[in-house]
């Protein structure tokens, strides 16, 4: 058996992390929690930089179920990005809730490590592992607010829905399995090359099932009903995370297997993906023009994202493959930016999450509105931000490949969207309203976040060849 | 002998009966009842596989599967617990905050 | 097995496994499930799977059902109201559900009788399916999925507690 430490070694970091804040927790007395935070960041931020000084090795360990390649790396980056950003953003959050429950970290920590695991994963099964470890993670975090009715029937809602999902994704690998002997993705890859006929239907079969599964994961239509809800019920932090890494680790399982491992049955998905992005892209985005809640508009706008990126996944290739992990990178900036003004403007005992509520914001507030104009404007596309970019270099991976329509349509409901982001921002520079927020001076782990967030967004977007070139190194190390 | 698809047959109708449990059953334990015979009409196709390819790989992930339904459980069922305690109520109708 | 004992018991699983569905006690819904679990590990058996039929019964009907049963007492749940649910609702989840099924067997039926392996007429070596074949698979190729699972435990484990227990702080 090959032991190898060094594709675990970000996970690892992670983990000790969580040990770590588990045993503080018990010593941390008084309402602030906020060290077992910091525990947390320094721990994400030495397996960030780890994963980044590892860019240049190459291992795959325990009989190549897990690997150590570019890709998973690039992903470690954006799933530690993701959750020290959460991070910073619940250290805030929490107080202005009144919750302290240390354990929140751990969860949050160990949730995290499966979201990198899922990335890394070579193996049908330790997928399906850091999928339910990230799973279970998210769910006590969406229910982990107990005062609150709405907090609770979200972990329900997503608990039943996601296990759901599972028992799809289970059944799919126990096709894979029958088919091809193995749950290793290397192994089914080579046999694929050459199906016999008697492989071929369990080989379909698992490829559908596993994409019911992975669809159900990052919200695609038909199978995305749990998810405005979920959003709309969680803490906004836990929401942040549910829509930028679980979302981002999903994806990144979904590409591995579909783009990478079974790119020889192509033929047989690629058409499924094309419908499933049509309807994710069209359902999300009109149904957010309807929603009057910030949280659900932000909920189907990250529907219609994954919309977006199954267009990349469309493409396929490389170039869909970057176009897609780019997209995750600006995507979870934009996203957890926005939700970072959501929290901002709440206050304890009035969440202030309708739209309405935004009303005059924009100059009363100039450094909040400043920011969600930045993230509004990036989500709806707009040229010269990350979100343009990133939509851009998808529909050009598709349309590469001659899907046209595909193109067409996306580009129709990009342009659809800019009508709802832009109702937040009238709303706050034009509307006439006298909410008082907290300001964001005092709290200063919110404004770091809200700062890093807006200044990457505008950077990738003015200068996005970097992030590219780290994405297309990605695709080919895989 | 019985071929091995006649008992992936068979895990394909308790899968199905298990979809069916959690489409149209309200009651949320009913609803995780289901869920945990979809993941047994999984196990079944993994021993009937494992015995057909002659590979103890199946049954070893089997034993995963079974690890992840109880930790499921765990949790599935303390937020069930948390829901009963603020509504009385695990009927996934009556819960109306968020809309089902 | 012989074609008789395999329908025998499919029939009664599938039975049972309708009861879990169907049935509007949820007492009852679980023992059900519980006689399913039962009736699955004999067929586990009859694969030459014996560890994994006994962790059926141990494990699963012996731990995990009981804490659904504890949990079905401990919430006091009676009979369920009859659903009132609308036609529609009734009428896609069953759609969805038999068009998954059909798709699902009719995929079954192109394999015909030939599928990848040796097949279940071969003898398999001795030893399959016992506690040491299992053990050995399991620690050595494994190992890491193993290590995980301890993950998910401790995941599981904190998240159960913070969320059922009575105190909150």
């Amino acid at each position: 058996m090959d032991i190898a430490w060094l594709p675990l070694l970000p996970m690892l970091i992670v983990t000790g992390t969580a040990f770590v804040v588990l045993i503080a927790d018990l010593f941390v007395q008084g309402p602030d929690r906020e060290g077992l935070g910091w525990i947390g960041l320094v721990g994400l931020g030495i397996a960030a930089v780890v994963s980044a000084l590892l860019w240049t090795t190459e291992a795959h360990g325990f009989g190549d179920s897990i690997a150590l390649d570019r890709y998973a790396l690039f992903f470690n980056f954006v799933i530690c990005l993701s959750g020290a950003l959460t991070l910073l953003m619940s250290m805030d959050y929490l107080q202005t809730i009144n919750l302290v429950v240390g354990e929140y970290y751990v969860q949050l920590l160990l949730a995290v490590v499966g979201m990198m695991l899922m990335a890394a994963a070579t193996d049908l099964i330790v997928l399906f592992l850091g999928l339910e470890l990230m799973s279970i993670g998210v769910y006590v975090l969406a229910g982990i607010w107990r005062p609150e009715l709405r907090s609770s029937e979200a972990a329900l809602k997503y608990f039943l829905l996601g296990a759901f999902a599972s028992g799809f994704l289970l059944y799919g690998i126990a096709m894979a399995y029958g088919a091809f002997g193995t749950t290793t993705l290397g192994a089914i890859a080579t046999q694929l090359a050459s199906l016999t006929a008697e492989q071929r239907p369990l080989a379909l079969a698992a490829m559908g099932l596993l994409l019911v599964g992975f669809a159900f994961k990052v919200a695609a239509v038909p199978f995305h009903a749990w998810a405005p809800d979920v959003y709309e019920g969680s803490p906004t932090s836990v929401t942040a995370l549910m829509a930028v890494g679980v979302k981002a680790a999903a994806f990144a399982a979904f590409t591995r297997v579909f783009l990478h491992t079974l790119s020889a049955m192509a033929v047989d998905w690629t058409w499924i993906l094309w419908v499933l992005a049509v309807l994710t892209m069209s359902v999300g985005n009109l149904a957010a023009l309807a929603q009057r809640n910030i949280k659900r508009m932000l909920a189907y706008s990250s529907i219609a994202h994954a919309g977006y990126i199954l267009v990349g996944m469309v493409g396929g290739g490389e170039d869909g493959g970057a176009a897609v992990l780019f997209t995750l990178l600006v995507y979870t900036l934009m996203t957890l930016g926005a939700f970072g003004v959501v929290i901002a403007v709440g206050r304890r005992g009035e969440p202030n999450e309708e739209i309405v509520d935004y009303a005059g914001l924009g100059f009363r507030y100039p450094f909040l509105g400043a920011c969600m104009t930045v993230f509004m404007l990036s989500l709806a596309g707009i040229p010269s931000l990350a979100g343009f970019t990133g939509k851009f270099f998808l529909f050009s991976a598709a349309i590469e490949k001659g899907f046209v329509w595909l193109v067409i349509i996306a580009a129709l409901n990009s342009t659809i969207s800019i009508y709802y982001y832009a109702g937040v921002l009238m709303q706050m520079y034009m509307g006439e309203g006298t909410r008082e927020v907290q300001s964001v001076s005092h709290r200063p782990y919110l404004l770091a976040a809200l700062l890093i967030t807006a200044t990457g967004t505008v950077l990738l977007g003015l200068f996005p060849t970097w992030a590219l070139n780290l994405a297309r190194s990605a695709m080919s190390s895989l | 002998m019985v071929p091995t698809t006649y008992y992936i047959g068979l895990s394909t109708i308790l899968f199905t009966i298990g979809t069916m449990g959690v489409l149209l059953r309200r009651n949320a334990i009913v609803m995780f009842l289901s869920i945990e015979l979809m993941l047994n009409a999984a196990n079944l196709a993994f021993v009937a596989f494992a015995r057909q390819l002659a590979s103890i790989d199946g049954q070893v992930i089997v034993f995963f599967v079974m690890t992840v339904a109880a930790a499921e459980a765990a949790v599935g069922l303390a937020i069930i617990i948390a829901v009963f305690r603020h509504r009385r109520t695990i009927n996934t109708d009556e819960l109306r905050l968020l809309r089902w | 097995m012989s074609y008789p004992l395999f329908f025998v018991l499919a029939a009664l699983s599938i039975i049972s496994a309708a009861g879990v569905v169907l049935t509007r006690h949820p007492v009852r819904s679980a023992m059900c499930l519980v006689v399913t679990l039962f009736l699955l590990a004999v067929v586990f058996v009859f694969l030459d799977a014996d560890f994994v039929a006994a962790l059926q019964v141990v494990v699963y009907a012996g731990a995990i059902l009981v804490v659904f049963l504890f949990v079905i007492m401990l919430l006091n749940l009676e009979r369920d109201e009859p659903e009132t649910h609308s036609q529609r609702r009734t009428f896609t989840g069953l759609t969805v559900t038999c068009l998954l099924a059909l798709a699902l067997l009719y995929l079954l039926r192109q394999s015909g009788t030939v599928l990848p392996g040796p097949g279940m007429n071969t003898a398999v070596p001795p030893g399959f399916g016992s506690i040491e074949a299992v053990g050995l698979r399991l620690f050595t190729h494994y190992l890491l999925q193993f290590e995980i699972t301890g993950l998910l435990m401790l995941a599981g484990v904190i998240g159960a507690v913070v969320l059922a227990k009575r105190k909150v702080s």
